[in-house]
């Protein structure tokens, strides 16, 4: 009972402080919502870019090239050979017609065409396609199928995947240190701002002091309060993503169509799940911080007149 | 050791007293004594005065019952706890039972009458329905009944101070200090306060009330401590000192 209407008392004295304290306040929830709002950005792009990475990496598979003048017979038991691999989920033929029909399809314009005639500049291209199970295994496979023989040449995607994977590294610690910095910069905008409803409340904190008000009670408008900047600078970021990440991902899909049409976003269920909890923690846990630290020293200058 | 030694060996283990100084000193500057070396006792349900020119550490002596500030030497008993050495929730539940009229009052500016009293209730998380109760009874015991809506700066000097009791009084403590709670006051006013402050002790609450205020003092024939530049002058029964 006395524990419940405490917590009311304490969140409406909390929200009685903001407005009383509104430009601080206001500065506080803006500047940890930047920043919740940067930390949302980077969290959707790199989520994103490990989907994409992941994605590619199961979607295309190693390409086998074969030695020149080699026979159909020869090309068949290389396939065997590679079907019969525990990493290996699937091969797929494509012989050199097929090669050059998509070359010409996607890559040439139709006056380029017509200056090949009938040759086919890709004749020795017949290829294997290979999927595997696992990416990891890539590496493994490459080793295996380079030593059988007639086998020309491979392509796989292993230094594609380990660039993005440098990228993704450089991307990820800039963002974690610019984060940083702004989550400094909100602890400090919201101690100052606590401190302030401190000294407005002096008279009013002495005197609940002499009446015999506990130390928590006295304390809980203002953590509270802290806790409010947070959930506020939280609560914007994530209801801008939430309306306007679909909207996002079909524009950049739209845009980029030629780099989205291998891999795909992130579904916003998926995203929300993991962003909405994690800024609003990150933003609570935040004001907490910003205002304990404050609290402490302001309520003892408060305490000792001696 | 005489009879009355004995007697008075005997109700000190049976009724110890709720306040209790020994050799209380209080510098608020090095070497000015503000209280020298003060000891006094005040039994439970006694009703006191502390009378003496100004700065002569009566308030002081308020503040340190309060643990508002600490004593440079000596030892405070309130309730036979030393509360020099109180840790805060100590320090929490002795204010929660004593009541306190400050000399300057302390009211809160921004708050009508109703939530200044009703503030001492709130801030020690008494439950809301008894603050519904008892407020609107003790405002029209100290006369404030038709003014609860007012602010303090609508007040007059005398209303403050009724504000201010009725605040001290609202949780019904164990003890009650008073500073001045009649040096705003007209004779008639002062004389009614007094004849609350009586009920109050009467009802088995410890009352110490510091005034200037002689005729009062003459008066009532209570208890009288006389302080003199920090030191105790006289404490005998009786009207104001002249010393
Ligand atoms: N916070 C303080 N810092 C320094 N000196 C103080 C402080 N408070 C009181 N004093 C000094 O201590 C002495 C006692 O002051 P106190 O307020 O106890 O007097 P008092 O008896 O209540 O006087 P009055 O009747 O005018 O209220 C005075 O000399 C005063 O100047
Ligand atoms: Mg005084």
């Amino acid at each position: 009972m006395r524990r419940i209407s405490t917590f009311f008392y304490g969140i409406g004295q909390g929200f009685a402080g903001l407005a009383r304290n509104r430009m601080f306040s206001l500065a506080s929830i803006a500047t940890m919502a930047a920043c919740l709002f940067l930390f949302g950005i980077f969290y959707i792009v790199l989520a994103n870019f490990n989907h994409m990475v992941r994605e590619a990496e199961n979607n295309v598979g190693l390409t086998v090239f074969f030695d020149e003048g080699i026979s159909d017979e020869e090309i068949e038991e290389i396939g065997n050979k590679l079907r019969k691999r525990a990493e290996v989920s699937s091969v797929t033929y494509t012989s050199a017609e097929e090669a050059w029909e998509s070359y010409k399809a996607e890559k040439l314009s139709p006056e380029m065409i017509e200056t090949f005639g009938n040759d086919n500049p890709l004749k020795d291209s017949s290829s294997f396609t290979v999927y595997l199970n696992d990416p990891e295994m890539q590496k493994n496979l490459v080793v295996y199928a380079s030593g059988l023989e007639g086998v020309r040449k491979i392509n796989d995607t292993t230094e594609i995947s380990e660039g993005l994977t440098g990228i993704n590294t450089v991307l990820a610690t800039v963002s974690i240190i610019i984060i940083v910095v702004l989550l400094l910069v909100a602890i400090f905008l919201i101690s100052i701002t606590i401190s302030t409803g401190v000294s407005v409340r002096k008279q009013e904190i002495s005197i609940m002091k002499l009446i015999g008000a506990t130390d928590i009670f006295i304390r809980i408008p203002f953590i509270v309060e802290g806790m409010l900047i947070g959930l506020f600078g939280a609560g914007i970021p994530s209801a801008i993503f939430f309306f306007f990440y679909d909207n996002m991902t079909t524009l950049l899909t739209e845009k980029f169509s030629s780099v989205f049409n291998l891999v795909s976003f992130l579904d916003k269920n998926e995203v929300m799940k993991v962003l909405i909890p994690v800024t609003a923690a990150i933003g609570i846990g935040i004001g907490l911080i910003g205002s304990n630290l404050t609290l402490r020293r302001q309520l003892k200058k408060i305490a000792v007149k001696e | 050791m005489d009879r009355f030694d004995l007697y008075r060996a005997e109700t000190e283990i049976i009724d110890p007293p709720v306040i209790l100084c020994e050799n209380v000193t209080k510098d608020y500057v090095d070497g000015l004594h503000a209280v020298k070396n003060l000891s006094l006792q005040i039994r439970k349900g006694e009703f006191v005065f502390i009378v003496g020119s100004s700065g002569s550490g009566k308030s002081t002596l308020i503040k340190l019952l309060l643990r508002e500030i600490t004593p440079t030497s000596g030892i405070i008993m309130v309730n036979g706890r030393n509360i020099c050495r109180m840790r805060s929730r100590g320090v929490c539940k002795l204010r929660r039972s004593i009541g306190v009229v400050f000399q300057d009052f302390r009211l809160l500016k921004d708050r009508n009458v109703y939530e200044n009293v009703a503030f001492a209730q709130r801030v020690t998380q008494v439950p809301r329905k008894q603050i519904e109760r008892d407020v609107p009874r003790i405002l029209s015991i100290v006369g404030l009944a038709d003014k609860y809506k007012s602010y303090p700066d609508e007040l007059s000097g005398g209303e403050q101070q009724r504000v201010a009791l009725a605040r001290a009084l609202v949780n019904n403590p164990v003890m009650l200090l008073a500073d001045e709670p009649t040096g705003n006051l007209d004779p008639k006013n002062s004389l009614e306060i007094m004849r609350l402050l009586e009920e109050v002790n009467r009802r088995g609450t410890t009352v110490v009330v510091v005034t200037h205020n002689k005729e009062i003092v003459d008066m009532m024939q209570k208890r009288v401590i006389t302080l003199n530049k920090g030191v105790l002058k006289s404490d005998k029964k009786g009207g104001y000192s002249h010393a």
